[in-house]
């Protein structure tokens, strides 16, 4: 358009000269700034008051056991007998036996999901997910507690005969196979399956179709592309997935507090009844008080350091994936 | 090129086109599959049953799998070689992932319908359980005083969390503060919380010490299940709407802050009137997960068996409560008072599910018919 050549020292009206253009706020955008950043600041606010409770309240068992808290096995307020190693080895073998079975699942109904189904299916796959991930916990541990149970119990019982040799499938003599770690991790592996399905389903939708349909132009299979393509690009996300399972995993309350005993120990069978969880103790335990219920404050804080940590790095793993394959997401 | 022109001739008719499918399924593909279905399950018949004792149905059923996938295998490697096979191999085992997460889904539902169902009465909602006796049967059950519990903590529950949250996924979208990071991070974090910490942490904060002064708010109430719910709700239903409002075209957004409104009207205006069906789907989602949430209600409302329709005193019933209660007693009316409840709140929880989608689909559904013309045309112009 115009050029002015030499500028003209006093500029006349209209021509082009750069306006500075500060940012300044109306009132009505100062309210909302300030309104917006205190709801988000809000939500650290919360964490952080959670952790301050717990820790505060949970003093008195700390002090009581002081650091014999973490290498006790025995839950026993009564005899003055505190400790969270029984309850976390509980939590920690259930979660871990609900991500190794949720996780090759999920791999596999997303793959369905994404590269198998089509039009519609897909997309009543997908509400199938978030279904899932409706229903509540505490029906899971129902249909788990009354009918699942005692239908993996003779699956239990064939695995001790036949794969007895292998520890965690030996048994004492004379258990019971009912309400075990092994019957809890199955049906809270039904929990995780919605949450880890969605995140690597999610994962995989990003994969670059150029890459994929490069991959079906050299001539591969499906699952050449899949393999090659998908599951390289996923893996970032599957790994991130499967954390979040196991966050979820390790507080899930209801379900394991209706299916096992509750009793702290360390036991290697995970066929047999018996085990405890951190969640479900507390939950079995909610009438306690003094200095039981310090105790289970005390357990609750490390369940929610345990979460947290773990979540926190799942969030990490999975926005770097994300970030790393040029997709902002 | 040719400038003469050719009399108009029967122009030769285009051949039509057919798409090539490689992966497509054909007949034969289906014969095959069909008999390596029968034969497995014949040879599993075979083995187990006559040659050995079966251990039980799910045995015949793994043995049947692996004989099914075996012998598909070397089908289709005889007919189309080993990649093929392999293909075929992998699509198989992706279908059974796939049915591995309808089928849990089907035998929980079909089975709580089946053993609530008898004993679901229309008393149900009209009564409470104040004046039914232990050893009444299951039919007289009545769960008045749970569905209102339940309804009043749901609607304060969302009292806090919709504003909250909306502001907190306007702040994550909207605004260019440098706590946006810390912040994220953290509803993340805490979408994982586990929902017993989040009860805990009420009664140890707040029903304790106000148990000790003997304020009456601080007690156990409706409302301190309120506040326990509110921290399970609020990272979900944040981060479903920050999703939704990712979506948001940018354009619209330039466009608003172009005719010189502010960023508070262009997110008044702008953004949330377009993510409004995908943020209505969000709440609603967050309300179904929060109806049957029960862990962080044994450390709040503590639950009643009479009604009690005031959630700020006293303790109150909610549906969950209920069905915990009852499904844990050894008598089996007991029992199946509980059964009534899972029946119960499934149905609310599956009637609120349904919502959303509907909410859901109206959108997805305009943009069809948006994109539909474009698609045509498209076709068109590639011929």
């Amino acid at each position: 358009m115009t050029v002015a050549l030499p500028r003209p020292d006093p500029s006349p009206p209209g021509s082009p000269v750069k306006r500075a253009v500060g940012e300044v706020l109306s009132r009505a955008d100062r309210v909302f700034r300030r309104v917006t950043t205190g709801a988000g600041l809000s939500m650290l606010a919360i964490l952080v008051v959670i952790g301050f409770f717990l820790v505060y309240r949970s003093g008195p068992a700390l002090d009581a056991s002081g650091f014999g808290f973490f290498t006790t096995i025995d839950f026993d307020a009564a005899n003055g007998k505190l400790g969270v190693v029984g309850l976390l080895y509980g939590t920690v073998v259930v979660a871990l036996i609900a991500v190794c079975v949720a996780v090759p699942l999920s791999i596999l109904a997303a793959l369905y999901i994404t590269e198998y189904s089509s039009g519609k299916l897909r997309g009543f796959l997908t509400g199938l997910v978030d279904l899932l991930a409706a229903i509540p916990s505490l029906l899971y541990g129902l249909w788990g507690f009354s009918f699942l149970g005692p239908r993996v119990a003779p699956v239990s019982a064939w695995l001790t005969d036949n794969l007895g040799w292998f520890p965690p499938f030996a048994q004492k003599e004379n258990a019971l196979f009912i309400n075990s770690m092994f019957i809890a991790g199955l049906v809270v592996s039904l929990m995780v399956l919605p949450i880890t399905t969605s995140v690597i389903r999610e994962v995989f939708t990003q994969t670059p179709p150029g890459e994929k349909e490069a991959a079906l132009a050299l001539g591969s299979t499906r699952w050449g592309m899949v393999r090659t393509v998908m599951l390289p690009f996923g893996r970032g996300g599957i790994i991130g997935g499967s954390m979040l399972g196991l966050g979820r995993a390790l507080g899930e309350t209801i379900a394991v507090s209706l299916l096992l005993p509750q009793i702290p120990q360390i036991a290697t069978h995970v066929l047999q009844f018996g085990g405890a969880t951190i969640s479900g103790y507390i939950a079995n335990n909610s009438g306690a008080s003094g200095l039981a219920l310090s105790g289970l404050m005390a357990a609750g804080l490390v369940l929610f350091v345990f979460t947290l940590a773990t979540n926190f790095t799942a969030s990490v793993v999975i926005s770097k994936s994300r970030s790393g394959a040029g997709v902002d997401a | 090129m040719t400038t003469t022109v050719t009399p108009p001739q029967a122009k030769p008719k285009p051949r039509p086109l057919v798409k090539r499918r490689p992966a497509a399924t054909t007949r034969e593909d289906r014969l095959v599959s069909l008999g390596c279905a029968v034969s497995a399950t014949l040879l599993t018949w075979f083995v187990l049953h006559l040659l050995l004792t079966s251990p039980g149905r799910l045995a015949d059923l793994v043995v049947a799998y692996a004989l099914y996938l075996a012998m598909h295998y070397l089908v289709t490697r005889d007919r189309l070689g080993k990649l093929a096979a392999t293909d075929r191999l992998v699509s198989t085992v992706v279908v059974t992932g796939a049915l591995g997460l309808l089928v849990p889904l089907l035998f929980l539902l079909g089975y709580i319908v089946v053993k609530g169902a008898p004993y679901l009465r229309w008393a149900f909602f009209t009564h409470d359980m104040s004046s039914v006796a232990p050893s009444a049967p299951a039919t007289d059950t009545g769960g008045l005083h749970a569905i209102v519990g339940t309804l009043e903590q749901t609607a304060l529950t969302l009292v806090f969390v919709v504003p909250l949250g909306l502001l907190t996924a306007v702040f994550l979208n909207e605004t260019r503060s440098r706590f946006r990071r810390p912040v994220r991070v953290m509803v993340d974090a805490m979408s994982g919380l586990p929902s017993i910490v989040a009860g805990l942490f009420i009664y140890a904060a707040l029903i304790i010490p106000g148990i000790q002064s003997g304020v009456g708010l601080f007690s156990y109430n409706g409302f301190m299940a309120t506040l326990a719910l509110t921290m399970v709700m609020l990272p979900t239903v944040t981060r479903t709407v920050d999703v939704v409002l990712r979506l948001v075209p940018d354009g619209l957004r330039e466009a608003s802050l172009a005719l010189g409104a502010s960023r508070a009207r262009t997110v008044w205006s702008v953004v949330l009137p377009t993510a409004r069906t995908g943020v209505t789907t969000a709440v609603i989602l967050g309300i179904a997960r929060v109806a049957g949430e029960t862990a962080p209600l044994l450390f709040t409302s503590f639950g009643a068996l009479g009604m009690n329709a005031d959630p700020f005193s006293d303790p109150q019933e909610s549906i969950p409560l209920f069905v915990y209660r009852y499904v844990k007693e050894p008598l089996e009316n007991v029992q199946q008072r509980g059964y009534v409840g899972a029946l119960v709140l499934i149905l609310l929880i599956f009637s609120l599910f349904a919502i959303a989608r509907i909410v859901g689909r109206d959108r997805s559904k305009r943009k069809s018919r948006a994109t539909k013309p474009n698609r045509a045309r498209n076709a068109q112009e590639n011929r």
